[in-house]
């Protein structure tokens, strides 16, 4: 028993190193003075000033961030709308085809995805006229179609695990489903609402092949032009940015874990 | 308080057929309501597919958009045309440099995903075993690369695996190798950076399917002479199965398509189809073409694993 929990603890704890050794010498190797990425030449901000610098790497910034905004937002109205019908409505004529088209985008290949949407586009333009050549538009309707699935299973299970006595009792006070839906099924639903905007904020941000295929030739996003960039080879600049993009990240996750346990302290201490 | 609640969970029937009484009055209210989420999928999710069928049916031509159409409607002698063009499906499977791109995707993708899972399982096995504060905290850990960028995290390993990164750096200062290995730009490279950015989407699944199992299952198993190994193979593996499918189909399905792990840590031999796709959209402007590379791609290697999938949902829940 004893030997097997070594084991476990072992190739467990190895799997973790894994996980973040990488990211540690990202953030270390950013520090450094040397223009070549692997020797270290002592610590230096060098790479911090080079990148408030570079306006493209600020312009692409400024870029992604509008386009995860309002994706991200698109993305939790839609997505709410698809995970509440498919756990309160019942049974209806494309339940089957919905639920399907609302979980598929979570697996598809993304240059199957990207492509496709383009030449969607493409096709649209010539027979409507719209939308007229490709730009920061099409990339949030790009966006906003893969992040919708995932927002769509976050609120499907946090509405199966919801106690429907809550939402039965306002229906038997005579709220219609409209009032219901907004003044009791989406304050108890907020949390998974919250988690959805940020996954889908965080994933637009990512996202590099399908804002290649959808974006318009002015309009880069930021992995657009890192990958550009990293391509010709490690760029210092690089790992500055990617230590900035990191650390902004784990301040959030600790700032919301923190906020949780004041949360859960402070109801278990009413009850 | 709770008298309301019980007497609330009691009248629960009548008050469901109440709703749906309710909710059969506001008919076109619902179908509005539905069809939102729905046309919005319909016409960014689905119609496209249909669209890369009918342009993979094209010709290449020098224009915009690139390729031919299919319909030429001759209004002077009431003429519809129709020209379908099989060619590129022909090309697709008498060049072997197709096949071997698709074989070669789906070797590398599997491969990954049984690391991954070689790698994964304890890493979940730990997790669910622990409580508390500790669990918390390694759940967030696995969570946490996550929320960073994958492009970045696929980056660090440039910079690990280089020729005098800090792998080749490593190993000559121990003194295992004298020149150092060429990684990067190798398929192992790719085999690495795939298991590590997919780490996640295994780990979580396992997690919740490990969670689930009873503790007093492997304490029996133990009481009755199961040696650790046994309990694993019988017990613990077989009732983690649902986790295991899962991580496996979030890991295989979209390495078969990655196009940037092979792009970054891959070398110019490295064949995988997404990239060939990418090439062929972006390099050689052949937009047919790239069209049925992904619709061939979509039939043979994504869509029958979606419908595993979706069989196994509804078996789990008719059980």
């Amino acid at each position: 028993m004893k030997r097997r929990s070594t084991f476990l603890s072992v190739s467990a704890s190895m799997g973790f190193v894994f996980l973040y050794a990488p990211i540690i010498a990202l953030i270390i190797y950013s520090f450094n003075k040397s223009k070549l990425v692997t020797v270290w030449g002592g610590w230096s901000l060098k790479w911090y000033s080079e990148l408030f610098k570079n306006d493209q790497i600020i312009d692409a910034a400024l870029v992604s961030v509008k386009i995860a905004v309002i994706s991200a937002t698109l993305a939790v109205v839609l997505g709410t709308l698809a995970g509440f019908v498919l756990t309160r409505f019942g049974r209806f004529r494309g339940k089957m085809i919905l639920s399907g088209w609302t979980t598929a985008p979570l697996v598809m290949p993304e240059v199957i995805t990207g492509l496709s949407l383009l030449l969607l586009f493409v096709a649209m333009e010539g027979m409507f006229g719209w939308p007229a050549g490709r730009g920061t538009g099409t990339v949030i309707i790009a966006h906003t179609t893969f992040c919708l699935a995932y927002v769509a299973v976050i609120v499907q299970s946090r509405l199966i695990s919801l106690d429907e006595t809550l939402e039965e009792a306002a229906m038997d006070l005579g709220a219609r489903p409209a009032s219901l839906f907004f003044l009791v099924t989406l304050p108890l639903i907020a949390p998974a609402l919250v988690s959805g905007w940020l996954l889908s904020f965080t994933l637009s941000l990512d996202d590099l092949v399908i804002a290649s295929f959808v974006s318009g030739p002015g309009d880069s996003t930021l992995p657009m032009v890192i990958f550009s960039k990293v391509r010709l080879g490690v760029s210092p600049e690089v790992n500055a940015l990617a230590t900035l993009m990191i650390l902004t990240v784990a301040v959030g996750v600790i700032a919301a874990v923190f906020q949780m346990r004041r949360q859960h302290r402070s109801k278990e201490i009413q009850e | 308080m709770s008298t309301i609640a019980e007497s609330v969970r009691l009248t629960g029937p009548t008050l469901r057929a109440q709703i749906l009484e309710r909710l059969g009055q506001n008919r076109w209210g619902r179908y509005a309501v539905i069809s939102i989420p729905g046309l919005w999928l319909a016409v960014f999710f689905f119609i496209p597919f249909l669209v890369v069928f009918k342009i993979s049916l094209a010709e290449t031509a020098i224009a915009i958009p690139p390729y031919t159409s299919l319909f030429e409607l001759n209004l002077e002698e009431a003429l519809l045309e129709i020209s379908i063009n099989l060619g590129n499906y022909r090309y697709l499977f008498e060049d072997d440099f197709y096949l071997a791109a698709y074989l070669n995707s789906a070797k590398i993708a599997a491969i990954s995903t049984f690391f991954t899972l070689l790698i994964g399982f304890p890493m979940a096995y730990l997790i669910a075993r622990s409580h508390g504060t500790t669990r918390t905290l390694l759940l967030s850990l696995v969570i946490l690369p996550f929320w960073t960028s994958f492009l970045l995290r696929v980056y660090a390993w440039m910079g690990i695996l280089q020729k005098n990164g800090i792998v080749n750096d490593f190993l000559m200062s121990i003194g295992l190798i004298d020149t150092p290995l060429t990684i990067l730009q190798t398929d192992i490279a790719v085999y690495i950076g795939i298991v590590y950015t997919y780490l996640p989407f295994m780990v979580l699944p396992l997690y919740t399917a490990l969670e689930k199992l009873d503790g007093v299952l492997l304490e029996a198993a133990e009481d009755l002479g199961c040696k650790p190994a046994q309990t694993f193979f019988l017990i613990t593996l077989p009732l983690s199965l649902p986790g295991v499918v899962a991580g496996c189909l979030l890991v295989f399905i979209p390495a078969v398509g990655e196009f940037v792990i092979p792009a970054l840590l891959g070398g110019s031999d490295t064949l995988m189809i997404g990239r060939v796709l990418w090439d062929e959209f972006f390099l050689s402007r052949d937009w047919p073409m790239a069209s049925a590379v992904a619709t061939v791609m979509l039939i043979v290697l994504v869509l029958p694993i979606m419908l595993i999938r979706n069989n196994a949902e509804k078996q789990g829940e008719a059980a």
